[in-house]
């Protein structure tokens, strides 16, 4: 199984009464709660959180993208990961990713993604979500009812584009292109794995299938919500002849370890209740913009996670209560416990959801430094090589980055240190 | 109130669209409003005294799809054009509401032989800064009826599902109604109607809720001054955005009496 590393980025300075006194943590965020300064050191703790977790043996590190957010504070983790491309050796740098329909033209993200296999050596994974209604047709005004649409030619474009050796035309409903001729290319051919973070909806299941692409359930709810979704996944799989490898799926979970339960619970308490009592308190209004969800989907009364917290969070707001730890953890939201309880746990939960890309959250909500280093550091000591071997003996992982060899690969001269 | 006939014509790229139809007299057609038309209204029937009222679906909106085919603003005034010249309605009055009064207007301004003369209720179309228009696509649900009627329990029976109707499917007619009225008119700015309104030769009529919350009132002189004809104002008390559902017969009168 493969063990990465993931950061949202959370503004960790809300201020206690955020959900009662403000309206969303998202897309009309008060921007007088944002302090430039401290975003520095932020942004500087965050980078230093994934550099230290791909040293401590993580697989690879995840970053994404959101906009106008107060728990996401990367609009460009492209940014990011270039940083990371330098500052890390041999961990995957996934990217999860860049919402193709924000970008005009859609080569964009196609140079980006080359120049970030380039820079890194061909470690590369290039996520394409659609994107949330609140980054892509609030924050940036994209039309819901066409959203999936450029989509989904922006992938096709960026597909063709990586492949393609001579330039050619580009005349697609949405992207009119006379010569498109990315440069540079990515290391790995024919692309850099992709890919899709995507909600429970059945076509996203469909077209992974039918790509051959990863298909990644990014909840924040957990592996006990998150059951019906893989599920669900799965059967699809099974129902259209693709076979059962692990690898094919990706999850999220949010962990926190120390050297007992009893330690745990009093540890992470104060950041789990802040993401999920601040964090997610999204105003249901930009939750289901008109056409974001397809009639199929509709009717199958599968909504995203986002709609669900969204929901969670504000549909009624004054009898909104922001859950409790206890409650956050009986939920599964959060994996609470030693390493051998977390190691435990989490080979059940990858078992369960057969899941091969496990995505760790160790850092969440307004958690410290030092108690997200700490975290990451037992995971990866204590926890990591007690699950590194599941599904290896059975399934081969084909969605992996294939880099050049480790000797062919540049290490970055030292920074200066005045 | 007796129901219309209903019949469906063919579209020349394609596709069936509804039309319902009522009444003796002149021709009117009209262009409904931000969810369509779920069922007759009274305003309708009122005009169907004393006019022919056409009245037929643009795509997405209850009794046509195709919605998913146009991408801008040009796809739907030429769909528009088509779907009006399909029912016989192309030479006629032209009332039009909300997103249809939208429409309307571009009709008129792109094709003036098509309009004799023009009613607008609240049209979409303009976007001034400094008094934004309500974002009508985010909403709590329990905000709707409120925004886009004066009395919320009109708004409600408006879109109340018919008996008979499957509660998933009748769902999703309204979501596409919806869907469809965004794919027009997101992310709300200007939509370039402010620079064509002088071409508008009709002689229009703007009719203006006094409690229209989504569009300021205000809006109806900007409207009004862009405009190249004759053109009067009326403004109804007692009504929000979707005025023709608020007051039926004070909106229906004034719309005849101008008419003609």
């Amino acid at each position: 199984m493969k063990l990465l590393w993931f950061h949202l980025m959370p503004y960790t300075r809300l201020p206690e009464d955020f959900a009662e006194r403000h309206p969303s943590v998202w897309v009309d965020i008060d921007s007088r709660l944002f302090d430039p300064a401290l975003a520095h050191d932020m942004y500087n703790d965050f980078m230093d959180e994934l550099e230290y977790a791909a040293e401590m043996g993580f697989d690879g590190v995840c970053v994404n993208e959101h906009h106008q957010n107060g728990y996401g504070l990367m609009p460009s983790p492209n940014l990011i990961a270039s940083t990371l491309a330098r500052r890390t050796r041999d961990a995957a740098i996934v990217v999860m990713g860049n919402s193709l329909a924000l970008y005009n033209p859609p080569t964009r993200v196609a140079e980006e993604m080359a120049m970030l296999d380039c820079i890194s050596g061909g470690r590369l994974v290039a996520g394409f979500p659609v994107g949330t209604p609140m980054d892509t047709c609030f924050a940036y005004g994209q039309n819901p009812s066409q959203l999936r649409q450029r989509y989904h030619e922006a992938h096709d474009l960026i597909v063709k584009a990586w492949q393609t050796p001579e330039p050619f035309a580009w005349n697609g409903r949405w992207s009119k292109l006379r010569y498109v001729n990315v440069w540079p290319r990515p290391i790995q051919r024919p692309h850099p794995p992709i890919w899709i973070p995507g909600g429970g909806s059945i076509e996203t299941w469909r077209w992974c299938a039918e790509k051959d692409y990863v298909y990644s359930y990014l909840s924040y709810f957990g592996y006990k919500l998150g059951k019906a979704t893989m599920n669900g996944f799965w059967q699809e799989m099974e129902r259209l002849g693709k076979e059962p490898n692990p690898y094919r799926a990706g999850f999220l979970q949010f962990v926190g370890v120390a050297e007992t339960r009893a330690e745990a619970m009093d540890l992470y308490r104060e950041a789990a209740e802040y993401f999920y009592g601040r964090c997610l308190h999204v105003d249901a209004r930009y939750a289901a913009p008109p056409g974001y969800s397809s009639e199929a989907t509709l009717r199958a009364r599968v909504q995203s996670q986002v709609v669900q917290a969204a929901q969670r969070a504000s549909s009624d707001r004054r009898t909104y209560a922001a859950p409790s730890f206890e409650d956050i953890v009986e939920q599964g939201f959060v994996i609470v416990g030693s390493p051998d309880e977390v190691a435990d746990q989490l080979r059940e939960v990858a078992t369960d959801l057969r899941v091969g890309q496990l995505m760790l959250l160790l850092q969440f909500g307004n958690m410290s430094r030092q108690l997200t280093l700490h975290n990451t550091e037992l995971f990866a000591k204590r926890v990591l090589p007690q699950l590194r071997d599941l599904w290896d003996d059975d399934w081969e992982n084909r969605w992996w980055p294939r880099p050049l060899a480790a000797s062919e690969r540049r290490v970055p001269r030292e920074a200066p240190r005045s | 109130m007796s129901a219309p006939s209903e019949r469906r014509v063919r579209l020349p790229r394609g596709g069936e669209a509804r039309v319902l139809e009522k009444g003796e007299g002149p021709p009117l057609c009209f262009l409904g409003g931000l969810r369509g038309l779920p069922r007759w209204p009274a305003f309708l029937d009122r005009l169907a005294a004393r006019r022919h009222v056409i009245a037929p679906s643009l795509p997405g909106f209850f009794g046509a799809t195709g919605h998913q085919d146009l991408d801008d603003l040009a796809d739907w005034i030429a769909a528009a054009l088509d779907l009006i010249e399909a029912c016989d309605a192309a030479g006629a009055d032209l009332v039009g509401a909300s997103v249809g009064g939208l429409l309307a207007a571009e009709i008129a301004a792109f094709s003036r032989a098509s309009v004799r003369r023009l009613a607008l209720i609240a049209p979409f179309g303009l976007f001034d800064e400094r008094e934004p228009i309500a974002d009508v696509f985010a909403l709590r649900r329990s905000e709707v009826a409120g925004m886009l009627c004066a009395d919320p329990a009109t708004y409600e029976a408006f879109l109340a599902m018919p008996e008979a109707e499957d509660e998933i499917e009748w769902q999703v007619l309204c979501a596409r109604a919806e869907e469809a009225a965004a794919r027009l008119l997101w992310p709300f700015g200007d939509l370039g109607l402010r620079k064509r309104l002088h071409r508008i030769a009709a002689p229009t009529l703007l009719v203006w809720g006094a409690r229209d919350r989504v569009l300021p009132a205000t809006y109806a002189k900007r409207f009004a001054d862009g405009l190249g004809g004759l053109v009067q104002i009326r403004s109804v008390e007692n009504a929000g955005h979707m005025a023709e559902l608020d007051a039926p017969a004070t909106v229906a009168d004034a719309v005849l009496t101008f008419l003609g």
